[in-house]
C-alpha cells in the first residue's frame, strides 16, 4: 500500500460525505502543503547562508569591495583577478598550501589505511581502539596546535630534544618556523594527527562490507597479509578511497586553523616571518579582514574554488587509476 | 605480516599480539598531545622549559585555570558560556530542522521531491567556506556582523544532515505506522512528534554528537565575526591567548585544555555513537 493512495486525488469529488468542510480543508493542507513547509526551513537557511554568498562571491570578486572606504564600490572588471596573477604572495601562498596538502594527505590515507586494517581483525574490546582513535578528530584544532607548537619550539621543544638524542642539532637546535621545509613538516604533522583515526574509521566501515569468500579464494592462490590488503581490500574499498581524496583535497587546500595557531602571533596571519607556511585560506583572511580589501578576498577565493574542482577532479582519475579501474 | 598464508578473511582473524602492540602505539600516538596539553596546564614555567621533558603532571591546575578565568584583557569564562549558547542552538535547530525535512523527504510525497532531494546532495559537495567574504557581507546588510547571531545563523541547517535523517528515516520507521497515524487523523506534524521523533533517536544522538564538536570547535568564522569583541567564543578567545610577543604557555594550555573538556566529556558518554555515524559515513567539516 502506498501514500499516494491517501492523498486524496484532484479529480474525485472533493470531500467525502461523512467529514466536516473545515477538517477535510486541513487535511488537504497538511497532504499538499505541509511538505514543503517542513524543507522550507532547510532550503530558506542554507539558500541565504549557503549558496547565495557563494554565488555572490563571484559578483564581489569583480567588484572593487573596501571595508575602509565604503564609497568605493562599482565594478572592477577582472582588475582583482589580474592582480592576482602578478601577487608574489599569491602564489608563494599556493606553493605553501600544495606542500602541506601532500605531506599531510598522502601519509594520512596511507596510515589510515593500514590502522583500519588492523581494526578489521577479530579484538577484544574493539569499541575501545575505535574510540581511542577518534580522540584528535575532537580535539580543538586551536588547542591541540598550540601543543604542536609546544612541540615544534626551538628552545626546550620535544621534537629537537628528540633529535637531539640523534644527535642531530645539538648546537644549533632546528626553527621548525624558520624554513618551509621544517614548517611544512611541522603543520602537515598536526593534519595527520588529527584525520588519520577520522579515515580509518571510513576505511574500516568499507572492509568490514567486503565478502569473506572474496579472501579465501586469495588465500587458495597463495596471497598473504600484505597482498591481500593491496589486491583485494584497497581495490574493493575503492569507492569511499575516492571519496576520502576527495574530502581531504578539500580540507587540505583549505587549511587554516594549523598554520594561523602555529605562529608565534596567530592574530597577524602571516604565517611565518616571511610568510613560509602562510596558506591560501590564510591569505584570503589576511586580504579581507586585514587589508580590508573585500574584492580581491572574493577573488582569491574564488581562484582557489577552481583549485580544489581542478585537484579533487585530477586525484579522482588518479585513485580509480590506480586502484585498478581498467 | 608475520605469517606468510592467512587462509581467512580480515575480519575472521584474530589480532596477534604485534596488532594489540601496533594499535596502542596508535593510541598513544592519539592521546599524547592532548595528555600532555594537561601536564602543561599543570606545571609552573620552569616545568615547562625543562630538558628533558617533563612528562608527568604538576600540582598548578587550579593557579593556572585561575590566572586564564582572572584575565582582563580575555573574558575566558563569559567566552566558554559564549562557546555553550553558539553550540547548544546550533545542534537544536540543526536537529530539528533535519529531521522535519528528512521525514518530508522519506514520508511524505510531494511534487518535486525527487528533484529537491538531488538538490540536497549536490550542496553536500559546496565548500561553503568559500563564500565567507560574501557572506560577511550579507550578515553586514543584516546588521549581525559581529553578533553571535552571525555566528550561529550558517549553521543551523546541513545537507548533510538532511541526508543523513532522510536515510535514517526510510529505514527506521515503517510506511504502515505512518499510514494508519493518518488514517486514525493525526497530522503530519503530529506524525513527526509522536512517531517519526521517538523513533529516530539514536540518529539524533550521532548528528547531535558530531554538530556539537563541528560547531564547538570552528574556529574561521568565529573568528571573523568576534575578533576584537569583548565576548567572542572560546577557540577565538584561545587564540588571543596565544598572540603577543611573550606567551605564557601553562596559562594558554590551561584555557585549552578547559576548552576541550567538554568534547572529552562527550567522547566518554558517547564514543559509541560517534563511531557508529562516522562510519556510517559522515562528512569532513
Amino acid at each position: 500500500m502506498s501514500l499516494t493512495e491517501l492523498r486524496p486525488a484532484s479529480h474525485r469529488p472533493a470531500p467525502p460525505p461523512k467529514k466536516v468542510k473545515t477538517r477535510s480543508w486541513l487535511y488537504r493542507f497538511d497532504n499538499k502543503t505541509i511538505p514543503y513547509v517542513f524543507i522550507s526551513p532547510f532550503f530558506i537557511l542554507f539558500g541565504i547562508f549557503g549558496v547565495f554568498p557563494l554565488v555572490f562571491n563571484g559578483i564581489v570578486a569583480v567588484r572593487n569591495w573596501r571595508l575602509d572606504d565604503p564609497t568605493l564600490t562599482g565594478w572592477a572588471g577582472f582588475a582583482n583577478f589580474e592582480r592576482l596573477l602578478s601577487d608574489e604572495d599569491f602564489w608563494n601562498a599556493l606553493g605553501n598550501t600544495f606542500g602541506i596538502f601532500i605531506l599531510s594527505t598522502v601519509p594520512q590515507l596511507l596510515l589510515a589505511l593500514i590502522i583500519a586494517n588492523l581494526l578489521n581483525r577479530k579484538l577484544r574490546g574493539n569499541t575501545f581502539w575505535r574510540i581511542g582513535i577518534l580522540l584528535p578528530y575532537l580535539t580543538p584544532v586551536v588547542a591541540s596546535t598550540l601543543v604542536f607548537a609546544i612541540f615544534f619550539a626551538r628552545d626546550n621543544g620535544m621534537a629537537n630534544w628528540f633529535l637531539s638524542l640523534v644527535g642531530f642539532g645539538e648546537e644549533t637546535p632546528l626553527d621548525w618556523r624558520a624554513q618551509k621545509w621544517s614548517a611544512w613538516i611541522a603543520i602537515a604533522t598536526m593534519v595527520n594527527w588529527k584525520w588519520i583515526g577520522y579515515n580509518a574509521l571510513l576505511y574500516l566501515s568499507a572492509m568490514q562490507a567486503i565478502p569473506k569468500d572474496v579472501y579465501e579464494a586469495a588465500a587458495v592462490d597463495g596471497a598473504g597479509a600484505w597482498r591481500q590488503l593491496w589486491r583485494i581490500t584497497v581495490p574493493m574499498i575503492q569507492p569511499v578511497v575516492v571519496f576520502t581524496v576527495i574530502l581531504s583535497t578539500i580540507g587540505g587546500l583549505q587549511l587554516f586553523n594549523e598554520p594561523m595557531m602555529f605562529d608565534e602571533n596567530p592574530q597577524s596571519a602571516s604565517g611565518g616571518s616571511a610568510h613560509q607556511f602562510q596558506t591560501i585560506a590564510q591569505l584570503i583572511y589576511k586580504v579581507g579582514w586585514k587589508d580590508l580589501d573585500l574584492g580581491y578576498a572574493a577573488a582569491m577565493s574564488w581562484a582557489l574554488f577552481l583549485i580544489i574542482l581542478i585537484v579533487a577532479g585530477v586525484n579522482t582519475l588518479l585513485t580509480r587509476r590506480i586502484g585498478g579501474d581498467r | 605480516m608475520t605469517k606468510t598464508y592467512v587462509n581467512r578473511a580480515p575480519q575472521d582473524t584474530r589480532g596477534t599480539w604485534l596488532t594489540y602492540a601496533a594499535l596502542v602505539v596508535v593510541l598513544l600516538f592519539s592521546a599524547f598531545p592532548v595528555y600532555w596539553m594537561f601536564v602543561i596546564s599543570t606545571s609552573t614555567d620552569e616545568a615547562v622549559a625543562q630538558i628533558p621533558p617533563s612528562i608527568l603532571p604538576g600540582g598548578e591546575f587550579w593557579t593556572n585555570a585561575n590566572e586564564v578565568f582572572t584575565l582582563n584583557e580575555v573574558f575566558f569564562a563569559a567566552s566558554l558560556i559564549n562557546s555553550v549558547i553558539v553550540s547548544s542552538v546550533i545542534t537544536l535547530a540543526t536537529l530539528f530542522f533535519c529531521s522535519l525535512a528528512g521525514f518530508a523527504f522519506a514520508k511524505l510525497r510531494f511534487r518535486g521531491r525527487n528533484a529537491l532531494m538531488v538538490v540536497v546532495v549536490l550542496t553536500l559537495t559546496v565548500p561553503s567556506q568559500l563564500g565567507i567574504v560574501a557572506l560577511y557581507i550579507v550578515m553586514g546588510k543584516l546588521g549581525w556582523n559581529g553578533t553571535l547571531l552571525a555566528v550561529i545563523a550558517p549553521g543551523l541547517v546541513s545537507a548533510f544532515g538532511v541526508f543523513y535523517m532522510r536515510q535514517f528515516i526510510a529505514h527506521a520507521v515503517p510506511d504502515e505506522l505512518v499510514e494508519s497515524a493518518r488514517i486514525d487523523g493525526a497530522l503530519n506534524m503530529r506524525v513527526y512528534w509522536n512517531i517519526v521523533l521517538p523513533a529516530i533517536r539514536p540518529a539524533l544522538a550521532v548528528l547531535g554528537l558530531l554538530t556539537f564538536v563541528m560547531a564547538w570547535n570552528d574556529f574561521q568564522w568565529p573568528l571573523i565575526q568576534l575578533n576584537g569583541t569583548d565576548f567572542p567564543t572560546s577557540m577565538v578567545a584561545l587564540s588571543d591567548l596565544a598572540s603577543g610577543n611573550y606567551v605564557i604557555y601553562r596559562r594558554v594550555l590551561a584555557g585549552a585544555f578547559i576548552a576541550t573538556v567538554p568534547l572529552i566529556v562527550l567522547l566518554l558518554i558517547g564514543g559509541r555513537q560517534i563511531v557508529r555515524g562516522i562510519m556510517e559515513g559522515a562528512v569532513k567539516s
